[in-house]
């Protein structure tokens, strides 16, 4: 039987706010040690109050829009209680039935050309936990709580993705989007940015979803992908030898890239919703949420189909250029300043700055190289001022000065010598300081046509016309 | 419409407390009162009634995102009563 894979996606998002969601405690403690940014509200010491952080609902709005949710003017907060030792309260601060917003996809591009819309069933405000390592060999579980408190996004898919690849490429297009609206470093590896699978299998045409099984603890995008290919491969082997499915929850073994089965959780309605008593509607006004989003920028999905229908740029280019913010910002300065054909803008950015950039680890709004200096430097290998090769030398100028090209081309004499004198000057230099090379060349070899020029441009500091040199070499060497 | 005495070990479960029979069946009696009593309040016709969400009109107070020191780990882990590497020490898992 041909089967239909079924599969939702719950990930879990950290807000890079500067400070925890209902205490005033450091919100990042990546460089800190254990149990130093904790304080009696996140500890959940006996008469404390939680009051919200401004920054949370904010960027909590910014998400929604960005994914089309309906953002609510109320939402409220609730308990969900469980003990568990990495929750020092016994309860969760969570939304429940009237969370921050309501509804929302993501259109997803996939590989084919086609797009796959993701939907969200449930965008919501909540706190997260602290860590616990668990060591059986020293006999002991140690607990962190830096992480309590430490604001997050839950996100629920329906169940609307139909392949392990389609999951990681919505995992990559989320990734991407929380970096370029700026409310998360969405670093897997770090736990910014957390996803569990849900998988199941139907007959294809079938409308009805089979019993799902829950994959936890994928912690990359390459992680998910294999993990769900690999559980799909499982549920394909247990429905064609007759079995049926149980609800599982499942375990990534990162190290032996296999699934593991974990013992069975608690189910809903354990969790004992209620609306939590200390905290009050959160009311966000009209005023409020225009404020909000007031900066709110064009996405990069939308960017990039107006690069490919816009500028007419190739899709490889497109996708580069909307990979991140600060480089499609400066991408897009650059085409403005420069005026002229924007793929060759596109060439410059993608060969040369971009190379630039991922050796200094810096982003683009970072160097002293501005699009427009950039623009500059294009419009300057136009005129000819200034050959390619200069050009790319007066890139790595730039931003190692902060001046402008033209400033530096003035100064430092860099502009090109056309001068047909000069350089058929240096050539008869050059030409009587090889007489090997000369007789070498006269006798047929004349691949060193190039080595000649080089030495023409090397005297020259590499500011000669090239070409010109090479036509008075082969004048004077006929 | 009373609890069943699984329903009250379940609950007990729920929050880790541990009964002895004579409990379990005081606790019965007295959790069923209190689900009688609102089966009763169930039983008033509130269609004219718009659905309340909070019990307070007012709106929560929001405070800016500026951080300040807690406790330190010194301090929290005098709640600790067993601690390693500066962390809450607590028996592993076993799976």
């Amino acid at each position: 039987m041909e089967y239909e894979v079924v599969i939702g996606l719950e990930t879990h998002i950290q807000l890079n706010t500067e400070t925890k969601i209902f205490c005033s405690c450091k919100a990042d403690s990546s460089l800190d040690a254990p149990n130093t940014n904790v304080c009696p509200v996140c500890m959940g010491m006996p008469g404390v109050l939680p009051v919200l952080n401004s920054r949370v609902v904010e960027k909590g709005v910014v998400l929604a829009t960005a994914m089309n949710a309906d953002v609510q003017s109320t939402s409220f907060f609730d308990r969900k209680n469980y003990f568990y030792p990495d929750l020092p309260k016994g309860y969760q601060i969570s939304q429940y039935d009237r969370p921050l917003a309501k509804g929302g996809y993501m259109d997803v591009p996939q590989a084919d050309g086609s797009t796959r819309r993701v939907t969200i069933w449930k965008l919501h405000l909540e706190e997260d936990a602290g860590k616990t390592k668990n060591d059986p060999a020293a006999g002991r579980r140690l607990i962190d709580f830096n992480r309590c408190g430490v604001p997050l996004v839950e996100m629920v898919t329906g169940p609307d993705i139909r392949s392990a690849d389609e999951a990681a490429n919505y995992l990559t297009r989320l990734r991407q989007l929380l970096r370029w609206i700026g409310v998360s470093e969405a670093d897997m590896e770090k736990g910014h940015l957390r996803c569990d699978a849900n998988v199941s299998l139907r007959p294809r045409g079938a409308t009805h979803l089979n019993t799902k099984t829950e994959i936890k603890n994928v912690n990359s995008i390459e992680a998910v992908r294999t993990a769900i290919g690999k559980e799909i491969e499982r549920q394909t082997r247990e429905y064609e030898s007759g079995n049926k499915i149980e609800a599982w929850t499942l375990e990534w073994d990162e190290d032996s890239q296999s699934l593991k089965k974990m013992r069975s959780k608690e189910t809903e309605a354990d969790y004992r919703y209620f609306r939590e008593p200390d905290l009050l509607p959160v009311q966000l006004s009209g005023e409020w949420k225009s404020q909000i989003l007031a900066e709110f920028p064009e996405l990069p999905l939308v960017r990039r189909a107006r690069f490919i229908n816009d500028y007419g740029l190739p899709e490889y280019d497109a996708e580069i250029l909307t990979a991140e913010r600060s480089l499609s910002d400066y991408f897009e300065s650059a085409v403005k300043s420069y005026g002229g054909d924007v793929k060759r803008v596109s060439n410059w950015l993608m060969n040369d700055v971009m190379r630039m950039l991922n050796d200094s680890g810096k982003t683009a709004g970072e160097i002293a190289l501005t699009p427009l200096y950039l623009a500059e430097i294009i419009k300057l290998v136009d005129s000819g001022t200034v050959n390619t090769n200069t050009a790319k030398g007066l890139l790595q100028k730039v931003v190692a000065t902060g001046k402008s090209p033209a400033e530096i081309v003035k100064s430092e004499g860099l502009a090109k010598v056309s001068d047909d004198s000069a350089i058929r000057a240096v050539v008869e230099q050059v030409m009587a300081e090889a007489p090997g090379e000369v007789a070498a060349y006269k006798s047929g070899k004349v691949g060193l046509m190039g080595w000649f020029v080089g030495q023409v441009m090397k005297k020259m500091q590499g500011k000669a016309d090239a070409q010109k040199a090479r036509i008075i070499f082969e004048e004077l060497l006929k | 419409m009373p609890l069943t005495l699984q329903e009250v070990e379940h609950i007990a479960k729920l929050a880790r407390l541990e009964l002895t029979d004579e409990e379990k069946t005081r606790y019965r009696e007295q959790l069923s009162a209190i689900l009688d009593h609102v089966a009763q309040l169930q039983k008033l016709d509130t269609s004219s009634v718009p659905p309340l969400a909070g019990m307070s009109g007012s709106e929560s107070h929001l405070r800016p995102d500026l951080a300040r020191p807690g406790l330190g780990a010194a301090e929290l882990l005098k709640n600790a009563p067993a601690q390693a590497d500066a962390q809450f020490k607590i028996p592993p898992v076993f799976e």
